[in-house]
């Protein structure tokens, strides 16, 4: 197997908590993840299970100045924990891009798209002003803005939510960066919309042969788009696998759970979907053992001590259940989410 | 683009309108007061009250005499005192505004750029000690007195050490024309606009501050750090530049008061000639006339300066513009 594009490696990220009593608080523990060139990888989740900051961790992106982030991140077998600011610079935007959820505040208000796609040109290349304003028409125009000449002078309020987003898309695709990472890109759109940028997203992989890291709560999206799929819960990767694997034999409880949630699309109507029992745990109350023990309807003593991931095989789940005991297992989750 | 830009214009002189009428009203209009006695002044004889009735109409109605006064302060402008007999009042306003003008743009230039550097020095590591100690000197600064401080550096560099290395070259108080001295007018204003300034420095680094910090919570600061931006560019290119908008409304409001007359303090202290120093010795005199058009004069420089500041918008927010 060649080198990844990007190695994760028992990624710990901690904040100091709201008191100090609590000292730090682990909001990613012990993530790990290969991301291969031109790959889509998946990051599901529901909020607070880490997915977006361990994203922008990698990059040293969490703009909190108590985070203390551990473990190892390689792009292209180079670590980037520990790198330089300058260093840093470098890599963002240019080597990994992002794409935030956000598209009606990720603008700055006050200058065109334009002018920020320039920005970013001109801070990764050294193409003249004449040069860049030409590679942004061009990138508006890839990402499938009408009239891109025209737009390259509109500011961000001046454009519907789904357009800039396609701007922000585009700037961060302008430095033919080998990673795009998509924080929940279409979340904030409605749906008509989402639909056409994750068409975008994944027209625009083959055209700019980026490899991208879609973070999302959304199953739907990630069966669109994922090659691979890491389902995160209270800060750890729980189940890992390819999209295919995971959505016809997922085998960690709380993955049966997302897939239980979401309304078929056959067979007859549910009087009720299955949910999750429960919340997801604090951060400062995280269970000594398996962290969705206290939702999970098959738990039992062997989930006192943490399951791990085991590091090797293309499926695995963190879950101590045996896999001739799945099947009966899955069966009793979705009955118990029933009538929870 | 230039339709609000002309609208903004009517808006302003509808308000100035408005001002004018209220000042006549509270001078003129006042129940059970005798305006003529007022503007005449104490011990005043009867043949100086029968001119200022003569003088300012009194004794038509008072439509008509606040079109007298209007016609005497804008079109005429031969309203005179009757304090200092003769003394006409609006060539007075018209010579102190340069003064006023060139301590208040003084001061202006010094807060800007002091507010600009110790906010942004702060904001860089807010909570650290630079930002405590900032914070602290900007307390400072805005907890002193204008008119104490002012004191201060005078004793400083007009007595006790005015002959040390260091305060030599401070003129007497007073003032020097532009015209007359370019060297010396930059001489004897140096002091009193640093005096002037130390207040906005403070009170402008701790605005600035905090506009700053919470401009960094932003998204789009996270979108300009992941664009690969050295800290620098995101700070001043996309922080600091929206954070103006902010400070632009203080900046207008603040300057358009000093300049009508809200330096007098400072003014006064150091002997400057001024629309404070103006008004000063008008209202020590009770001088009704000058009070009265220094008065509109300030009213009229806020406005007028607000209406710069929101036309100055459009270029600074484009959120404005459309709007």
């Amino acid at each position: 197997m060649p080198e990844p594009l990007l190695q994760v490696r028992d990624l710990r990220v901690s904040f100091p908590g709201a008191n100090a009593e609590h000292g730090l608080l682990r909001a990613v523990d012990g993530v790990s993840f290969d991301l291969a060139a031109g790959e889509v990888l998946g990051v599901v989740g529901e909020s607070g299970s880490g997915k977006s900051v361990t994203l922008l961790s990698v990059l040293g992106l969490l703009g909190h100045s108590g985070a203390v982030v551990e473990g190892s991140v390689r792009f292209k077998g180079r670590e980037l924990l520990g790198l330089s600011p300058r260093e840093l610079q470098r890599v963002r935007g240019g080597d990994i891009a992002m794409v935030f959820q956000d598209p009606m505040t990720a603008l700055t208000p006050v200058y065109s798209i334009g002018w920020q796609i320039v920005e970013q040109l001109r801070a990764h290349t050294d193409l003249s002003r004449a040069a860049a304003k030409a590679r942004a028409i061009e990138l508006l125009a890839a990402v499938g803005l009408p009239n891109p000449a025209a737009q390259f002078d509109r500011y961000p309020h001046q454009l519907s939510g789904g357009m800039r987003q396609r701007a922000v898309i585009a700037m961060a695709l302008s430095c033919n960066p080998a990673v795009l990472v998509a924080d929940e890109p279409t979340t904030a759109l409605d749906v008509s919309v989402q639909a056409q940028i994750l068409e975008l997203i994944h027209r625009l992989r083959s055209d700019f042969g980026s490899a991208v890291v879609l973070i999302t709560h959304d199953l739907g999206v990630v069966a669109g788009l994922a090659d691979r799929v890491l389902v995160m819960y209270a800060g750890r990767v729980v189940e890992r696998g390819s999209a295919r694997a995971l959505f016809e034999a997922a085998q960690h409880p709380y993955t049966w759970g997302l897939l239980g949630s979401i309304p078929p699309l056959a067979g007859p109507r549910p009087r009720r979907l299955p949910s999750i029992a429960g919340a997801p745990p604090a951060l400062d109350a995280l269970p000594a053992g398996c962290a969705f023990a206290p939702r999970c309807a098959v738990a039992d003593a062997r989930c006192a001590t943490r399951p791990a991931l085991p590091a090797q095989g293309a499926h695995a789940a963190a879950c101590v259940l045996a896999p001739e005991q799945r099947a009966a297992a899955r069966e009793r989750c979705l009955q118990g989410g029933v009538t929870a | 683009m230039i339709r609000p830009l002309v609208a903004r214009l009517a808006q302003m002189l509808f308000v100035m309108a408005g001002i004018s009428v209220i000042t006549f009203a509270i001078f003129f209009a006042t129940p059970g007061s005798d305006p003529s006695a007022r503007i005449a002044g104490r011990n005043a004889t009867p043949e100086t009250l029968a001119a200022v009735r003569l003088s300012f109409g009194l004794d038509q109605p008072l439509p008509v005499q606040y079109g007298l006064l209007m016609q005497r302060l804008f079109i005429t402008q031969d309203l005179t005192s009757f304090m200092n007999r003769g003394e006409k009042v609006v060539p007075q306003i018209v010579a102190a505004t340069p003064v006023t003008l060139s301590l208040v743009a003084g001061a202006a230039l010094l807060w800007v750029a002091g507010a600009g550097l110790f906010g942004v020095l702060a904001a860089l590591r807010p909570g650290r000690a630079l930002d405590r100690g900032l914070m602290l000197l900007g307390l400072v600064g805005v907890s002193m007195p204008v008119y104490w401080l002012g004191a201060v550096v005078n004793l400083v560099t007009q007595s006790r050490f005015h002959d040390s290395w260091l305060f030599s070259w401070v003129p007497p108080l007073g003032y020097i024309a532009f015209a007359d001295d370019p060297w010396g007018w930059f001489k004897v204003l140096v002091l009193p606009s640093f005096t002037l300034a130390v207040f906005y420095i403070g009170l402008y680094s701790r605005v600035l501050r905090s506009a700053l910090i919470e401009a960094n919570q932003q998204d789009y600061i996270r979108t300009a750090r992941a664009k690969g931006l050295s800290e620098r560019r995101v700070l001043l290119a996309h922080a600091l530049r929206t954070s103006l908008v902010s400070v632009v409304t203080l900046f207008g409001l603040d300057f358009g008061a000093l300049v009508g007359g809200g330096a007098l303090l400072t003014e006064v202290v150091f002997g400057l000639p001024g629309i404070g120093k103006l008004t000063y010795d008008a209202l020590q005199a009770l001088d009704l006339p000058v009070i009265m058009a220094t008065v509109m004069y300030a009213s009229f420089f806020v406005v007028a300066a607000n209406a710069l500041v929101d036309m100055l918008y459009a270029f600074i927010d484009p959120r404005v513009r459309d709007a």
